[in-house]
């Protein structure tokens, strides 16, 4: 009985502490911004657009997303609970001064600091891991890296706005296809104001030879970011990219609504991998950042593929699905997730598989874990269209509870229009298992690691979905954000 | 579309008053404030996503608001009965309570809901609208606002009801016509019985028939409640059941539908009390342009409750069915255990289903799952079947009734289980759910 008391006490004090961590990668780095004042109207629409220098189709995309924006509410039925956000006291745009450099000596030095502190220096990435990596602080592209190599190959690696500049035709083809701007509030929002972000192009038959990177960082304040990316694998391409963040530590809240859209041609493959750590409030759950982001992938073409893999930790809110619309006979969609909420953290994630054409297959793998007073949500749409014949689905949903406060819900949807669907869907909740927690102990694995192996066993399914490096950083982010110090 | 029922409450409501439970007059025009707030639940509703009732509440009914009773013989009324089940036939028209078969045995009572506030004030007192008014949602404000009568089920303290009471609602009506009717249940202290809630509809009658029925089942208390319909395509149902459990209480809820129009059941459990039971589930089966919609929601209030969920759903042709199930398990409950299970199958291209299988969770101490599938029937079965002479058809036939086999086997009463068994064996067969020699349904 003693004993059992003293293990008890033991795993509370685990509790507490990997419920008490504190964000380790939060700072802020001296460079001088240019913010354009706070509001949004159509004039800061049309200001963002001739800043960058934007052709006419653009500006009228920008002020028809715009408009309809104006008639949009923002919906409420997430299980969430989001603050008043006040649009007009944003400013919609902000980029380092020194724009564009040639060259890694030009890029500002504090820069290559933050890129430092994040453990990305660029030269060793070069040299080291092979991935290009166009890295992203606030929303101007400041320096991509290994284009010359990809270009041989005919891909194109660069940031949206240089893309509509040099590749006006493909961008114009592709651009709001996948995710319109009436899509939704904050999708509408984003195609009016976007500011910068990533546009891939894999032309046919290539095989993208390395792991294409982008690296976010949100850095000034009072600044919304609002990313476009945009990845189109054409017939017979394979691509992974590679999509990380950690965002300095500050009190006021901050809006990031951003846009995916990936267009997938005939057998062609999209891997894209997401692990992100933006701040998520401290203790009492002040500041954080706002997540509300919209990720689509279109398998347009016949037997292609996307898959979706995410490991979320950060955010004080995060509100996304990535999503596949699988249009093209034989295509596949698969979604992992791992996410993570402590304190005073919510999440609503989850996806949505829409299958339309024949023979198409989806799985979806979502483990959430709470700790602390968080709110963690799976919230999923499996939808099979009348035509879609011999449509596939498995979900799985698990939820892992580390003490009594925290919430974790699952909302799955299935919609069966199609008699030869068969559709799938099981999920358990439970908390920590104490006869595991037991079995370690006797094999003398203190309580301490013993939380830590089942959490990492836990998420491991969705962790060797990742790309060698991002498992690395995402098994620590989990250790940053659970395990206090256990990890 | 709310315009029109405000009005004809705020021109009748002397008229609604007069013939109306009392009960139902006290609350009538706090609910009718609200309503005029609220209006009808839309689609935008999360709980009223799928909702295949809420677009018919725009036509223009009757409403018997001087509640007029029907003609229906004494005959018609005791035809619907189930061979051997020797129960208390309790027969209704809409709303109104018409006559029963025999006496009531000892510490029961069956009335109506005006009689009940005369004879059992403090009963009534007690149960009524404390469910209701805790989850009101704007159906519920509607039904308050008009709702007239209903029946009032007491089982006493320490009756043990072995004959099952059955309460036959016969919808009937030469107009196209809405009731609303507001049910009361209270089961006593250790109290135990068996309630069968049977819907018919006269053949043509057009009929939107909306119900509130509040279920109190008191600790250690158990109740076994069938709801079975088996009404016409021209009936659309919209129904909200609020139960309570006490501590140490056990109910079976089951929820049949063989045959309707348009259904909509909206049903809410709160296990109030420590080691409450719960069972609860139901069968649909759809064909035509039949829409059925399960909404279920089960509040774990208290620790050491057991619910389980369990929901079938069969669709053919162009029929439509829903199913949303919550299981919600509060702050601070120790021990939950907590099941979830929605299956079932789409025949056609033009079948549609929706399902929305939910767990909220606050708490940490619990055992929860649940898993939905929609598919269709095993092929290898089928063939295995096949193999051994049986036809195409009649193996389909054997796979769909096994398919649906544990939703009726959870019946304890022997002679409804058979009877379910066939009617739902002929309701596959595409032979319609008559009951033998029925000049009614």
């Amino acid at each position: 009985m003693a004993e059992d008391k003293i293990n008890n006490t033991k795993s509370d004090d685990i509790i507490a502490d990997v419920t008490s961590g504190d964000y380790k990668y939060g700072f802020t780095t001296d460079i001088e911004t240019e913010v354009i004042p706070i509001g949004l109207n159509e004039e800061v629409v049309r200001l963002i657009s001739a800043k960058k220098e934007e052709p006419e189709w653009l500006l009228e995309f920008r002020l028809k997303a715009f408009r309809h924006w104006q008639t949009l509410k923002m919906p409420k039925w997430a299980h969430l609970n989001i603050p008043e956000i006040d649009y007009q006291a944003i400013s919609y745009y902000a980029a380092p001064r020194k724009n564009a450099p040639k060259s890694l000596d030009e890029v500002d030095p504090e820069l290559l600091k933050t890129f430092d502190k994040l453990g990305i220096p660029l030269e060793e990435q070069k040299a080291l891991s092979g991935m290009a990596v166009d890295a992203v602080m606030d929303s101007v592209s400041v320096k991509t890296t290994f284009r010359e190599t990809l270009a041989e190959k005919g891909i194109i690696f660069c940031s949206i706005s240089e893309a509509v500049k040099s590749y006006p035709d493909l961008v114009k083809q592709y651009l709001g296809s996948v995710v319109s701007y009436a899509d939704n509030f904050f999708a509408a929002l984003n195609c009016a104001v976007f500011s910068d972000g990533s546009f891939v192009y894999i032309p046919k038959g290539v095989r993208c030879p390395m792991e294409l990177s982008t690296y976010f960082r949100i850095n000034a304040g009072k600044t919304g970011q609002f990313e476009r990316t945009l990845i189109v694998a054409d017939d017979d391409s394979y691509v992974s990219y590679l999509e990380g963040c950690t965002a300095p530590q500050r009190d006021e809240n901050q809006l990031h609504a951003a846009i995916v859209e990936i267009v997938v041609m005939n057998n062609a493959e999209v891997k894209y991998s997401t692990v992100q750590n933006w701040y998520p409030g401290d203790k009492e759950g002040k500041g954080g950042i706002y997540n509300f982001v919209t990720k689509r992938a279109l398998c347009k073409g016949d037997n292609s593929k996307v898959s979706w893999t995410q490991v979320e930790t950060g955010s004080a809110i995060t509100w996304k699905y990535p999503s596949c619309v699988l249009k093209g006979d034989n295509s596949i969609g698969e979604f992992y997730s791992v996410a993570v909420t402590n304190n005073y953290q919510q999440a609503d994630t989850g996806t949505k598989m829409i299958h339309i054409g024949k023979n198409t297959r989806s799985r979806i793998v979502s483990k959430g874990i709470s700790a602390g007073k968080s709110e963690n949500s799976y919230r999923g749409l499996v939808k099979v269209m009348p035509g879609a014949e011999n449509a596939r689905n498995f979900s799985q949903c698990d939820s892992l509870l580390l003490n009594d406060h925290c919430g974790a819900h699952t909302f799955p949807y299935m919609d069966i229009q199609n008699p030869t669907a068969v559709v799938e869907h099981e999920a358990t909740t439970s908390k920590i298992n104490e006869d595991q927690l037991f079995y370690c102990n006797q094999r003398g694995i203190s309580t301490e690691d013993a939380v830590g192996l089942i959490v990492n066993g836990y998420a491991r399914e969705v962790i060797n979905k990742l790309p060698m490096e991002f498992a690395v950083e995402a098994q620590k982010l989990l250790s940053v954000s659970l395990e206090g110090s256990v990890g | 579309m709310k315009q029109q029922y405000i009005d004809v409450y705020a021109d009748n409501r002397d008229l609604i008053k007069a013939n109306s439970a009392p009960c139902l007059n006290i609350i009538r025009d706090a609910a009718a404030e609200a309503f005029k707030i609220t209006g009808f639940p839309t689609h935008k509703d999360e709980a009223y996503l799928y909702c295949p009732t809420l677009q018919y509440l725009a036509t223009d009914y009757g409403l018997n608001l001087k509640q007029i009773e029907p003609k229906v013989s004494e005959k018609e009324l005791f035809h619907c009965s189930v061979p051997g089940i020797n129960s208390v036939v309790v027969a209704m028209v809409n709303d109104q309570m018409r006559a029963i078969s025999e006496t009531l045995p000892d510490g029961v009572v069956v009335c109506s809901l005006k009689d009940a506030c005369e004879r059992y004030p403090e009963e009534v007192e007690n149960c009524f609208n404390s469910l209701a008014s805790k989850h009101a949602d704007a159906m519920t404000h509607f039904n308050n606002m008009l709702a007239q009568n209903g029946f009032f089920v007491y089982v006493k303290k320490n009756t043990q009801l072995e004959q099952p009471l059955q309460i036959v609602r016969m919808l009937d009506a030469t107009i196209e016509m809405m009731t609303v009717a507001h049910n009361l249940v209270y089961v006593a202290d250790n109290a135990q019985a068996k309630l069968l809630l049977c819907d018919h509809n006269r053949k043509g009658s057009k009929v939107f028939h909306d119900t509130l029925t509040e279920v109190v089942v008191a600790p250690h208390a158990r109740l076994e409640l069938y709801e079975l319909e088996s009404t016409s395509e021209t009936t659309i149902s919209h129904s909200q059941l609020f139960v309570t459990q006490a501590e140490g209480s056990e109910m079976l809820l089951n929820q049949l539908t063989l045959s309707n129009g348009i259904t909509h059941r909206h049903t809410v459990v709160d296990l109030d009390g420590d080691h409450a039971n719960l069972w609860l589930g139901g069968m649909v089966l759809n064909d035509r342009q039949q829409k059925t919609e399960n909404y279920t929601e089960i509040n774990h209030n208290a620790s050491y409750c057991n619910c389980k969920e369990l929901f079938k759903y069969i669709l053919d042709e162009e029929a439509e069915g829903a199913f949303s199930g919550r299981i919600i398990v509060g702050d601070g409950t120790k021990q939950t255990e907590a099941y979830q299970t929605n299956r079932n199958l789409c025949l056609t291209n033009t079948a549609k289903m929706h399902a929305k299988p939910q767990l909220e969770i606050y708490a940490d101490d619990v055992k929860c799952g649940h898993g939905a599938t929609t598919g269709q029937l095993d092929e290898t079965a089928l063939f295995y079947m096949q193999a051994r002479g049986i036809g195409k058809e009649e193996a389909r036939m054997l796979l769909m009734l096994a398919f649906v086999a544990d939703v009726i086997d959870k019946i304890t009463v022997e002679p409804l289980r058979d009877r379910l068994r066939m009617m739902t064996e002929k309701r596959l067969r595409g032979e319609g759910v008559k009951c033998n020699n029925c000049s009614l349904c």
